[in-house]
């Protein structure tokens, strides 16, 4: 098994599937949470939301390439509502209530859901690139690929746009200082409105995008709440590339503590995060050095 | 003298009145323990609809005695179970309890139970402690221990020649528990086990690292049992990395459940399973079963969990009545009955109370763009040793 090239490419590319799925995820909570220091604990919930609609979406139109773009949209819309109703009043809360109050979000949402999809598990039969190729004489899910490139392709995107316009540097000003950005006439509050629905909508890309892969249900946001935090904390608050490079180790010491040491696979995660934190608490990539 | 007389007479003719009237018609409250939130509520939902459909087709047979419900919502919490079934047997004075989904709930229900003398007729919960060693006369179960539906796959695979298999379950106590009976039944008849890997139960669903070590191993068939979101995810990724070509997937049948496998879909063709119901099975009863179920749910299958709540129900109807409005035989009198269900033929081990059952291997099919359930072999009425159970 360890001599086996084949093996190694395939465990390599799993780590790398997973890490995508974690990146889109821990992107747009890692950004919001930067710049604004809002944790929403309730970004899981829209990454189901984002799943669900999906699945809708695909039964609908007869094709999950309508589901890829039409979930993160209407994900975004819903990001939109909880802004209006909920998360603009808790800016100015405090940590405390703010983790309380979205940590209730994600019952709602998840009863929400619920109510309109049930509680069977839904999924979709006709996904694009659902064969398989050979990659050195394993068989590797064409699926998973495309994943990755999604992955890559939004990385790059929101790499792009922090660099190299307004937007972007208006987020890098906010994160790195929002008061000075505010006297330099940059609108922080509408800054970060944008920041939070662009989060939404990745969350929502990534649930409609593992729908395919995973299947989807009422509550499936819970449980990849935990390593998309650790993810965000690893990686450094407010930091692209803390997100990219968090969501790459927790998803390499996963895959690769499943393979290697099952047994402690479950608690590998989180010894990576101790360490981390006794080493560089405030992450590897900080947005604020 | 006469007129104190007479008023004794009427005193006693009243008292024998009182005490003979419940005997004619006695109202009985039934207390439902399911999860209608949380991870299980999908299994509550299917349970509490077979419940329902049970009540409807056989309530008519109660005569003159009836039924209530109480309903509570068990989010698969223990100790909230606990506080729940207490308020039920000691407020509402319910005089039967059933659902329970999950085992832990189970175990934190055993003793109160008990001693209550409350009978509780399990309708999922298959942990086998529950009718082995923490067995009790008030515990009947009518759905299916792990043991029970893993043990005849185990002599099944060896008799079918197949030497060397890999094993893969959740790390949950249930997990555990159906790996175990397969591996004393498998090896007891010949067979080897090459490896085995439990990943944990919560978390992703993401079995790729998992897969690409079994398929290392190089064995000739994997058993393995997942549930739920899980099943869906392990059954499609076991397609997706080509694994099934040169090695078949066989698992406990929950792994392709009719409640979810027309989400699995073509990943479900060629995968072999052993349960204690399958949809398919061609019996008037069953027939009746699926198509009640069919049209009240948007032409969807009835479950196996549908079929527990449903018999659930028949069961306690039966009960009552044998028991002829007495409610104190009520308890004893659920462990003899006897009738056959959309499962077959179904009776109540009387030294565990767990349900004597078929169990049924069967073939998922993917054709014409829908997966049917082809039963290979029936082993009849299916029964637990008593795994230290001692009926007190």
């Amino acid at each position: 098994m360890l001599s086996d090239g084949g093996f190694w490419i395939v465990q390599i590319l799993n780590s790398l599937q997973l890490a995508m799925l974690l990146f889109l995820l821990s992107v747009g909570l890692t950004v919001i949470f930067g710049l604004m220091n809002f944790v929403n604990l309730a970004h899981g919930s829209l990454y189901a939301a984002g799943a669900l609609i999906g699945y809708s979406v695909s039964m609908w139109t007869g094709s999950v390439w309508w589901a890829y773009l039409l979930a993160p949209v209407a994900v975004m819309a819903l990001g939109w509502a909880l802004y209006g109703l909920v998360i603009d009043r808790m800016r100015k809360a405090g940590p405390m209530n703010q983790v309380l109050v979205t940590f209730g979000l994600i019952f709602v949402l998840m009863d929400v859901q619920r109510y309109i999809w049930g509680t069977d598990q839904v999924g979709v039969q006709n996904a694009p690139f659902s064969g398989s190729i050979e990659i050195l004489g394993q068989i590797y899910p064409e699926y998973r690929l495309f994943i990755i490139a999604v992955g890559l392709g939004v990385f790059a995107l929101l790499y792009l746009s922090l660099e190299y316009t307004r937007l972007g540097a208006e987020v890098r000003a906010g994160v790195d200082d929002a008061e000075t950005a505010s006297c330099l006439g940059v609108n922080v509050e509408r800054t970060f409105l944008i920041v939070f629905l662009i989060g939404c909508a990745l969350a929502g890309l990534a649930g409609a995008v593992a729908l395919p892969a995973f299947s989807a249900e009422a509550g499936m946001g819970i449980a990849i709440l935990i390593p998309t935090l650790v993810v965000v904390v690893v990686g450094g608050l407010g930091s692209l590339t803390g997100a990219l490079a968090g969501s790459l180790l927790i998803a390499t010491t996963l895959t690769f503590g499943q393979v290697f040491l099952p047994k402690f696979a479950g608690i590998l995660m989180y010894a990576l995060l101790v360490v981390i934190l006794l080493v560089r608490p405030q992450g590897l990539f900080p947005a604020r050095s | 003298m006469l007129k104190t007389r007479t008023g004794a007479a009427l005193v006693a003719a009243l008292a024998a009145a009182a005490v003979a009237l419940p005997a004619k018609a006695a109202e009985y409250k039934v207390g439902l323990l399911v999860p209608l939130s949380g991870v299980y509520a999908g299994l509550g939902n299917h349970i509490e609809n077979g419940f329902n459909l049970g009540i409807e087709h056989f309530g008519s047979e109660l005569g003159e005695h009836t039924i209530t419900l109480e309903r509570a919502d068990t989010e698969a919490n223990p100790a909230s179970t606990l506080g729940k079934a207490k308020k039920m047997v000691l407020q509402d004075k319910v005089d039967v309890l059933t659902g329970i989904v999950s085992s832990a709930v189970l175990g934190a229900l055993r003793d109160f139970v008990h001693q209550s003398q409350t009978p509780l007729v399990v309708a999922n919960a298959g942990n086998d402690e529950a009718t082995g060693k923490d067995c009790t006369p008030y515990i009947i179960r009518v759905s299916f221990s792990n043991a029970q539906v893993n043990r005849p796959m185990g002599t099944w695979m060896a008799n079918k020649g197949i030497k060397k298999v890999y094993l893969m379950a959740p790390d949950y106590a249930a997990g555990h528990q159906m790996m175990n009976t397969f591996r004393k039944s498998f090896t007891e008849a010949g067979g080897e086990i090459v490896g085995e890997a439990y990943p944990p139960l919560q978390g992703t669903n993401d079995y790729g690292p998992y897969l690409a070590a079994a398929q290392a191993a190089n064995p000739d068939a994997i058993f393995t049992f997942f549930a739920g979101s899980a099943a869906i995810a392990f059954v499609k990724q076991y397609k997706d990395f080509g694994i099934g070509k040169d090695i078949p997937l066989y698992g406990s049948g929950f792994l392709t459940s009719a409640a979810y496998v027309h989400v699995q879909g073509e990943a479900a063709d060629g995968v072999t399973a052993s349960l204690h119901y399958v949809p398919t099975i061609d019996t008037a009863e069953n027939k009746r079963f699926q198509e009640a179920y069919q049209a009240k749910h948007e032409g969807k299958l009835g479950s196996e969990f549908a079929v527990a709540g449903y018999d659930a129900a028949r069961l306690i109807i039966e009960a009552i009545k044998m028991s002829g409005g007495d409610k104190k035989a009520l308890a004893e009198n659920l462990r003899k009955v006897e009738f056959t269900g959309p499962r077959g033929p179904l009776s109540i081990d009387p030294a565990t109370n767990n349900v004597v059952q078929n169990v049924y291997i069967f073939r998922n099919d993917f054709k014409d763009g829908k997966v049917t359930q082809t039963v290979l072999d029936t082993i009849p009425d299916v029964q637990d040793p008593p795994n230290g159970c001692k009926m007190m």
